[in-house]
């Protein structure tokens, strides 16, 4: 889950609580200097009890997720990092080129590498091939609340990486959740989705309850979708003089 | 913090400061009362290790970026 845009931290934690989520990212900033004084995040949320993971949000250069990716680093909970390189500010869409070589240089120094990118299944494999330690398509751009726009690249991408597939961005209520884990994919990040519902904690247990559900369907192995209809009670033993009892 | 007359300047979170001269990183850090555990300080561009705080002066013209971890999932 991410931690941002919650209305206070006490809520933030309770929704994280009622997720069930394991991990949780974390921005880096410039400490405001007339606020030394305020409990920062880390005041609220355990380290020891949930995996703190540092992201490269706002990030708009390759050179600038690396700096702070290595700043994120430099503050001593782990050397993973989930990195966002945006290349447009409207869409908050991916700049995959900058990705692409952020990756490498990062994944050269280190770092477990968790990748935010689009649903191009090339960039996915080239991530992957990078070295990085997840890959993260996107399911819309991140704040929208569009959901899963693009199932079968994702169902693609699950299918051809060996690394975890794990879904990003997007999510806006459960049923996106469930549908997103119905692909196959490792997992989901939201953030919005639960900080925006109306009452977050009651949305994070729904999230929690859509992914299990989502994950069991797809370990059940649905029934196939088909174009005619294919009726489910026997066509033998009907009444004479009724429109189906013919043989 | 009080400026004297033995002050430096330094640029600190994008701003220019004048702090005390003869400081090391680490009592800057406590002058503006953070604790050293919690932020990640950037000296010069460089990623300061927390066990150099203590060891590593201010000087004069010095960049410093001082963060932390806040909330935010993009």
């Amino acid at each position: 889950m991410g931690t941002g845009k919650y209305r206070d931290n006490e809520t933030m934690v309770r929704a994280i609580e009622a997720s069930g989520a394991e991990m949780v990212t974390v921005a880096v900033r410039r400490v405001d200097l007339d606020r030394t004084k305020e409990e920062g995040i880390l005041y609220h949320l355990d380290a020891e009890r949930i995996f703190l993971l540092p992201n490269t949000a706002g990030c708009y250069t390759a050179e600038e997720a690396v700096r702070y990716a290595r700043l994120g680093r430099a503050a001593g909970l782990n050397d993973w990092v989930k990195l966002e390189v945006i290349g447009d500010q409207r869409t908050l869409l991916p700049d995959v080129a900058a990705t692409l070589e952020a990756a490498r240089i990062l994944v050269s120094e280190g770092f477990k590498v968790l990748a935010y990118t689009n649903e191009d299944v090339v960039t996915a494999l080239r991530l992957e091939d990078a070295g990085c330690a997840a890959v993260m398509p996107l399911a819309s751009p991140i704040g929208s609340g569009l959901g899963l726009v693009n199932p079968y690249y994702i169902r693609e991408i699950k299918r051809r990486l060996s690394v975890p597939v794990i879904v990003d961005a997007g999510v806006g209520t459960a049923s996106d959740a469930c549908l997103t884990m119905e692909q196959g994919v490792d997992g989901v990040l939201m953030n919005t989705a639960i900080a925006e519902a109306r009452d977050s904690v009651a949305m994070a247990r729904a999230m929690r309850l859509a992914i299990e559900a989502g994950r069991l369907a797809y370990l059940a192995g649905r029934m196939p979708r088909r174009e005619v209809a294919v009726p489910s009670s026997p066509l033998i033993g009907m009444l004479d003089g009724g429109a189906g009892a013919d043989d | 913090m009080q400026a004297t007359g033995d002050d430096i300047e330094i640029t600190l979170n994008g701003e220019p400061r004048r702090v005390p001269a003869g400081l090391t990183v680490a009592g800057l850090l406590a002058e503006l009362g953070l604790h050293p555990g919690l932020v990640v300080v950037e000296h010069n561009r460089e990623i300061l290790e927390r066990a150099r705080l203590a060891e590593t002066a201010v000087g004069p013209g010095d960049v410093f970026e001082v963060v932390h971890f806040v909330g935010g999932g993009y």
